[in-house]
């Protein structure tokens, strides 16, 4: 299985790819919504991708709304993990296509619990 | 820091005195856990100064405090998905439809801790069985701890709460932030009669039951308090009504009058027919 996080944070890219990994994943990353776009087109689908918010260039709420449009792109499951906890944020990205919301700060079993919500079976 | 083993002792015969929990030798840890941070907010340097206060003044409120800690347990909405889906596919189904004509539930949630899992159920219901708005439920919560009922009635979570096991469509539907905390929203906080009951003592009244939910509590009792519950849980429920266990808990020699449904890792018994 393979996942995408996207963060500008390299900090966060390494420890959401940690925990990934943990749980049996295969990890590739991007630092912004134009850099994950170019690497979805390399690697193909992704069964996952965690989307950070605020990133420059383009920002996670954007990416999600660009994944969306891609019929290829269909069955892939995003998931924001980001600081932006207003209630209108959450609704936003889930009406975009997020299948799920995660307000940072994580931890393993958050991440865990949120793609079992998902429908992703976890070790 | 270390517990004595006098200070250890200490506590687990305070709590079994006070919840009739039994903490065996061996969970140190979870006491040390435990009581740590409570002798730090209560303004004691160790746990051998919190006990020693306890010793000498032994009607002091910090008794109640300790038994809070110690029968206190970490959950999260939606806590093991099985019975959930257990409930939702196959056991409300069923009652709903043996109901329809009195158009009544009763439902006990027999360990509601911080609430997750009453609200969770009550979250359950509103999304899957929207029918159910115009009958009469009955949805009783209790618990030991006045401070957590307290708080299942206020219905507030930390963002470090409301993060675990709860889908976020849900979270946006069910709550409203309320500076960096969630609350749980007034229609769904009404559904839940939240009360005080310790299950090793005399229980209030409460009706006749058609679901009882008492999880991952009787692991904490010893056989004779846990046949003595199983037995009042028996007295409780309709002849055809479901109760739900943790997943690592059961009947079996305890109770023969329980049968064990196949539902996958759901806990779910009823009682034998016939």
């Amino acid at each position: 299985m393979l996942a995408m996080v996207i963060d500008d944070s390299k900090a966060i890219r390494l420890i959401l790819g940690k925990i990934l990994k943990d749980i049996g994943f295969e990890v590739v990353d991007a630092a912004n919504g134009v850099e994950a776009m170019e690497r979805l087109k390399e690697v193909g689908k992704v069964e996952l991708a965690l989307v950070d918010w605020n990133m420059p260039e383009m920002n996670g709420y954007e990416f999600v709304c660009e994944v969306r449009k891609d019929e290829t792109y269909k069955d892939v499951r995003l998931m924001m993990v980001t600081t932006e906890t207003e209630t209108s944020q959450v609704i936003k990205a889930l009406e975009a296509g997020a299948n799920e919301y995660l307000m940072k700060p994580f931890t393993k079993e958050m991440i865990q619990e949120k793609l079992s919500i998902m429908g992703i079976s976890v070790g | 820091m270390n517990i004595s083993e006098s200070d250890f002792q200490f506590i687990t015969k305070l709590v079994k005195e006070l919840s009739a929990i039994a903490l065996e030798p061996g969970k140190e840890y979870l006491v040390e856990s435990r009581i740590n941070p409570l002798a730090q907010k209560e303004g004691f340097a160790s746990i051998e100064e919190l006990v020693k206060k306890l010793r000498s003044e032994p009607q002091n409120g910090l008794r109640n405090k300790v038994v809070e800690v110690m029968t206190t347990n970490e959950t999260s909405f939606f806590r093991d998905i099985h019975p959930f889906e257990t409930l939702k596919n196959f056991v409300l189904p069923e009652l709903i439809e043996k109901r329809e004509k009195t158009r009544e539930l009763n439902i006990w949630c027999g360990a509601s801790s911080s609430g997750q899992e009453p609200y969770s159920f009550a979250m359950l219901i509103k999304e899957n069985f929207p029918q159910l708005d115009s009958w009469k439920i009955k949805y009783i919560a209790t618990d030991i701890s006045d401070e957590m009922l307290k708080r299942c009635r206020d219905g507030i979570y930390s963002q470090l709460e409301i993060n675990r096991g709860l889908p976020a469509a849900m979270m946006v539907k069910y709550f409203e932030r309320q500076g960096t905390e969630w609350r749980v929203k007034e229609d769904l906080r009404k559904m839940v009669d939240f009360r005080y009951t310790n299950l090793s003592e005399n229980w209030p009244y409460m009706p006749p039951m058609d679901l009882v939910m008492v999880r991952n509590v009787l692991i904490y009792f010893d056989v004779e308090m846990k046949k003595q519950i199983l037995g009042k849980i028996k007295k409780l429920m309709r002849p055809d009504g479901y109760f739900f266990l943790g997943a690592a808990e059961t009947t079996l020699n305890l109770d023969e009058s329980f049968e064990r449904m196949n539902y996958k890792q759901s806990g779910c018994y009823r009682l034998r027919q016939g």
